[in-house]
């Protein structure tokens, strides 16, 4: 029996959904309208002057081979960020579910990370990493590994990786966690005197049963990894060495802030938003599908 | 429904634009505000707001307010951004790389030959030492802004570490084959970090052709107008940056990051020579923990017109129009006129001067400092002022650089020298690579600021 709340008259429930619908209009459409309209600009960092250039911005960014570089690194960097957050988070959280001593210490360890701002974990990581001071870069060195994030853009990379992933762990470990507890027992139970052994029992019971909040996580994480690893990346390597970390949200700062091209960085933004738009809309496609309510 | 979202940002907007108009109608009996921004972080940041705070002790008209509005690069941002909505500072400290974007800024600033003009105040832009009044005049020789934190970039060395390799630590070799030389001598002696720089464009690519009299760009360094091309591809440079590369392989060069990144390689004791800002030596000072010297930065021998003078970098003090369709009053340049004639002053500036490390803008401030034995006493301090006035008069190869969207260009040479280090190319590919993109950047500027 489902129960329908109806409104009588149609003023209370446009009062009740204005203020969402003014803060969307305010931060989402009105700034994506004026990003739009940007795009099609060529304009002095100052505002003097002002040329309609259609669709000439979107031309040079899609040309412009340091974008499609950008690109490649968002795709190499969401990937292998959401990949492994989203792995190493249900295997903490498949332990953390065991009834062992001390849980809920582990537990709590386990989701601090999340109330770390990206910049201070990033002069975390710098600080382990910086190979002159940092603990693991001065004992990668001491072992022979010639780590060096500020040349060599794996290195770069791989930190960069690091730091987002652990960042984000937490998040992904208390959804999964969540997800882990709400299953019943008596179905695992019942696996059990089928006679499946644990891992048999993950894959076919525990697995699929989570995977509405895997579903979830993806799409989180990988929106994570395209918009909000900005201030690691702007900490850890400025995008570089050699534009090696720089992802598409990355060169949008460079070139609209640090480089005053307003009508390029807005086109790349508009770019960016249709490339997300699009993504969001396959995975409610195609991966939902799979995804058992 | 759209009508009341409008009506919500409308009013979200009001309040954003409230408090400037309220601080704009309040000052009917109050001094006259003058709003400063500046990017120095801490301990810099503080000597100059102390400077501030000075001047208001000094008289009661006006009152300058610094604020700290992050790295330089950020300052320049935030007031651009404040500019377009009408409510920028009147004075924004600009790093120098930045320089051709404010001039080219057109109704956005105020050139502070006008100011004189129009205000009476009694600043000598004569007694600015030369390499500084160039960078920060117009083609017609008048200038545009107020010199302020000028620093320029010297070698620092270790003597212990010159003394362990058998050179002599009261020497610094003056050229780049005696720092070849050196290099290896210490690399001998088992130091893992003969050399590095911080600033890898600034130093190894702006300050090089500066002090080899080469040019940049042609249309004097961009002085002569927009319409101007990179100069990147010639032999000086690509001799150099052959050498840093080669260097690199053997060991005798290491590659620190862009920017200040590598500056923490030269105090902690990791490198033996480094190339950094003349402002670096407030830290050197604090941190090292064994002999250091500073020298001139070293030039090839054989190059005709070296050595020259070395350019500018720091910061300038420009004055800012409230925004598109905002004057400032007389009163309000007259306060930010007192303010820059107050920071002229010999005995300000020469104490600026010392606690800073930035060279005198002045040439009194520097006799000032001269009188007192200061250099005498500190030796090396002079280092810097010495290297920017060598050779006499700049050329309009060591003048300066007047590039607009020089912050991209020079990010451009940073990622193509990284490339190099990396073995992805060869340094006629970098430079080539660098040529082209800077010369896209050129075009782009010219084409957005024409009708300025």
């Amino acid at each position: 029996m489902q129960k329908k709340v109806i409104f009588r008259g149609r003023l209370l429930p446009i009062a009740l959904l204005a203020p969402q619908l003014a803060v969307t209009f305010v931060f989402f459409f009105w700034p994506a309208g004026q990003a739009i309209y940007q795009s099609l600009l060529r304009e002095d960092a100052f505002g003097f002057s002002r040329e309609f250039v259609g669709l000439e911005n979107f031309q040079e960014v899609l040309s412009d081979p340091t974008w499609l570089n950008a690109a490649m690194n968002t795709v190499v960097f969401s990937g292998c960020v959401a990949g492994l957050a989203l792995g190493l988070a249900l295997f903490l959280a498949v332990q953390a579910d065991k009834s062992l001593r001390g849980a809920t210490v582990y537990r709590s360890l386990l989701i601090w990370p999340y109330a770390v701002a990206p910049a201070v974990a990033a002069v975390l990581w710098l600080f382990l990493f910086q190979p002159e001071v940092g603990m693991i870069g001065r004992g990668l060195r001491a072992i022979g590994v010639p780590w060096d994030y500020r040349l060599n853009g794996n290195h770069a990379m791989i930190l960069v990786v690091i730091a987002a992933v652990w960042k984000q762990i937490a998040y992904n470990f208390i959804f999964f966690l969540a997800g882990l507890q709400s299953i019943p027992a008596s179905v695992l139970e019942a696996a059990a005197i089928d006679g499946a052994r644990p891992a048999r029992r993950f894959w076919t019971v525990i697995f699929p049963l989570l995977s509405p909040t895997t579903f979830f996580l993806l799409v989180v994480n990988l929106t994570y990894a395209f918009f909000e690893t900005f201030g690691i990346i702007h900490a850890l390597t400025n995008g570089g060495p050699a534009k090696a970390t720089e992802t598409l949200i990355y060169k949008v700062y460079v070139d609209g802030v640090e480089n005053l091209n307003l009508g390029q960085s807005a086109a790349q933004s508009v770019i960016l938003m249709i490339i997300v738009i699009a993504l969001t809309a396959i995975q409610f496609r195609a991966v939902e599908k799979k995804v058992h309510y | 429904m759209r009508r009341r979202s409008l009506a919500a940002g409308a009013l979200a907007l009001a309040s954003l634009a409230a408090p400037f108009t309220v601080a704009s109608t309040a000052r009917a009996q109050q001094p006259v505000e003058i709003q400063f921004w500046h990017g120095l972080n801490q301990p810099l940041g503080g000597m100059l707001e102390q400077l501030a705070t000075d001047f208001n002790g000094t008289q009661n008209q006006y009152r300058v307010v610094p604020s700290f509005r992050g790295s330089y690069a950020e300052t320049v941002v935030s007031a651009i951004a404040a500019f377009r909505s009408n409510s920028a500072p009147h004075i924004v400290q600009m790093f120098e790389v930045g320089t051709g974007t404010m001039i080219n800024a057109g109704r956005a600033i105020k050139p502070l030959h006008e100011i004189i003009a129009e205000t009476g105040v009694a600043i000598d832009t004569r007694d600015f030492i030369g390499p500084v009044a160039g960078y920060y005049a117009a083609a017609d020789g008048r200038m545009m802004a107020m010199p302020f934190n000028s620093s320029t970039s010297i070698a620092y060395y270790n003597k212990d570490m010159f003394q362990r390799a058998g050179l002599d630590p009261n020497a610094f070799p003056a050229t780049w084959q005696g720092v070849e030389e050196a290099a290896r001598k210490l690399k001998a002696a088992g130091i893992a970090c003969p050399m590095t720089t911080s600033w890898p464009s600034w130093i190894m690519v702006e300050q090089l052709l500066a002090i080899h009299n080469v040019p940049l760009a042609s249309r004097s360094n961009g002085f002569e107008g927009l319409n101007t091309e990179l100069n990147l591809a010639n032999p000086v440079l690509t001799r150099h940056l052959t050498n840093l590369a080669n260097w690199q392989k053997e060991g005798l060069f290491r590659y620190g990051g862009r920017d200040t990144a590598a500056e923490a390689l030269f105090p902690t004791g990791e490198c033996a020579i480094s190339f950094m800002s003349s402002g670096s030596q407030a830290r050197v000072r604090r941190e090292a923990r064994f002999n250091w010297g500073v020298a001139m930065l070293p030039y090839y021998e054989g190059v005709a017109g070296a050595p020259r003078n070395s350019i500018i970098g720091g910061a300038a003090l420009w004055t800012m129009n409230r925004g598109p369709s905002g004057q400032r009053t007389r009163e309000e340049l007259r306060g930010v006129a007192e303010f820059y004639r107050y920071i002229s002053t010999p005995e300000v500036m020469a104490k600026w001067h010392r606690d800073t490390g930035y060279v005198p803008v002045t040439r009194s401030a520097f006799e000032a400092t001269k009188a007192t034995g200061y250099y005498t006493q500190n030796p090396g301090a002079d280092v810097p002022i010495e290297q920017m006035l060598r050779g006499g008069e700049p050329t309009p190869n060591s003048r300066g650089i007047r590039l607009g969207g020089f912050i991209e260009i020079r990010n451009i040479i940073q990622e193509e020298m990284e490339k190099t280090f990396q073995g992805q190319q060869t340094p006629e590919q970098a430079l080539q690579n660098a040529n082209t993109r800077g010369n896209q950047v050129l075009r782009n500027f010219e084409r957005t600021n024409r009708n300025n």
